[in-house]
């Protein structure tokens, strides 16, 4: 229980260990610590910002398709238009020929009627000069009544 | 209790005897040259000038082992994933830290350092007063018998560095130091001495001052001096007092068997109730320090 020199020794030791523990342990340890408190601090930031984009992301995508199916229903619509457009076209087309062949063969028909019309002209001209023939065969002269006779075949 | 002709009170002083290394005084052997003192009036009769071997071999090994294992964990330390021992050392230097904080507001490099040096190195001394109060002195008394041919009776060795108040007194002025330090360092030496001597009786008049001054400087300078005595001397009573009670339990021992087993059982709970206190000690220290510091760093 004597006080001696063991007091300032211990005095000296403790000064050199709170150095000790002051350069070397303190430092180190707090840096560490500090350091990952910092790591964890920042990959929850990220973690954030990643869901944030992800956020962002899906709201994107909901936009494309969005978009996407407006179009196709434009696409859609326009080709349903260009489609009975093509059809009534037709139909214009169809109409035309249509009218064109009847046109046609109305005109032939009446040509044919005119033909058969001048061929049973001048075949009742024929017959009407050969029964005019057979009856003025005796009463009257071929060449003097000629004449007359044409008046009458362009009458018929 | 291997010394068969002692008595209860012989074996208590040869344990509160502390490893005495100094000049031998006149009137014994060898006088004049250096040596062990072979008796406790030997040891009080070398003075000033003696050092306890023991405290200083104990409490600088316990130190060195802090330091060892703290250097170790703080040499490897990583940010990532830390290991078993980087953990604990991360666990206990984040304690030292948050308790710091909580009572020390100013910025020093020194103070939180400081505070775990005290902490563990107090704490690792107060645990040396678990292991059984016979085994180490014993293991001393036989080294010193067979190595050096001593009576082992003459061998005294104590293993409880803080129950020297060397040491504790030792810690405490150093603190002591630095708190003065810091003291003048911030305030100034003017500060300083307007701490010591205008408060806690202020006037406004210069005469009233003068007239304050020799009581306030009496009251303060208690409170100064008694800062570092209280801190040691808190330590020490705390640690000395238990190993005693460990002392007398151990004295049990040699009064029966009957005895004996209750002694072993009042020795168990003792214990048990003694890491309460080692820790409970290890920490008020630690945290009067850093109070004393921040009242260092601060005018109040």
């Amino acid at each position: 229980m004597n006080i001696n020199l063991t007091l300032i020794g211990q005095s000296i030791t403790f000064g050199l260990f709170v150095w000790f523990c002051m350069k070397y342990v303190w430092p180190p340890i707090t840096g560490a610590l500090e350091a990952r408190r910092k790591q964890i601090a920042d990959g929850l930031a990220a973690a954030e910002r990643g869901q944030h984009e992800q956020e962002l992301a899906e709201k994107r995508a909901a936009e494309h398709i969005k978009e996407a199916k407006g179009q196709a229903s434009d696409i859609v619509a326009q080709a349903q238009k260009r489609a009975s457009e093509i059809i009534e076209e037709a139909k214009n087309d169809a109409k035309t020929e249509a009218e064109r062949i009847v046109t046609g063969a109305n005109a032939e028909i009446e040509q044919e009627v005119n033909r058969a019309r001048e061929q049973l002209r001048q075949e009742v001209v024929s017959l009407a000069i050969a029964g005019a023939e057979k009856v003025l065969k005796r009463e009257v002269d071929k060449e003097a009544h000629a004449s007359a006779l044409n008046d009458l075949a362009t009458q018929l | 209790m291997a010394e068969q002709a002692l008595t209860a009170s012989g074996y208590i002083k040869h344990h509160l005897q502390n490893l005495t290394f100094g000049k031998i005084p006149e009137g014994y052997e060898h006088a004049g040259s250096w040596g062990f003192a072979h008796s406790a009036q030997e040891a009080k009769d070398m003075g000033f000038m003696a050092i306890h071997v023991d405290t200083m071999f104990w409490s600088i090994l316990l130190g060195v082992i802090f330091l060892f294992i703290f250097r170790k964990a703080a040499k490897y330390a990583t940010e990532g994933v830390p290991g078993g021992l980087q953990n604990f050392v991360e666990w206990v230097v984040e304690f030292i830290d948050s308790s710091v904080r909580g009572s020390f507001t100013a910025k020093n490099p020194i103070v939180a350092p400081m505070a775990l040096t005290l902490f563990i190195w107090i704490l690792l001394m107060n645990l040396m007063d678990l292991v059984p109060v016979d085994w180490l002195p014993q293991l001393a008394g036989l080294t010193g018998s067979a190595l050096f041919g001593v009576d082992p009776h003459h061998v005294y060795f104590r293993v409880v560095p803080t129950t020297d108040p060397n040491a504790t007194f030792g810690m405490s002025l150093a603190v002591f130091a630095l708190t003065l330090f810091y003291g003048i360092k911030i305030k100034g030496i003017g500060g300083f001495m307007a701490e010591l001597t205008m408060q806690p009786f202020e006037s406004k008049s210069m005469v009233g001052k003068i007239l304050f001054l020799p009581i306030n400087f009496f009251l303060e300078f208690v409170g100064l001096i008694s800062k570092p005595i209280s801190l040691s001397l808190r330590l020490f009573g705390n640690l000395y007092a238990g190993e005693m009670i460990f002392i007398l339990i151990a004295l049990l021992f040699s009064s029966g068997i009957g005895l004996g087993i209750f002694a072993g059982m009042l020795q168990w709970a003792w214990a048990v109730f003694h890491i309460l206190i080692v820790m409970l000690q290890a920490f008020i220290f630690m945290t009067l320090a850093v109070v004393y510091m921040e009242m260092a760093h601060h005018a109040h």
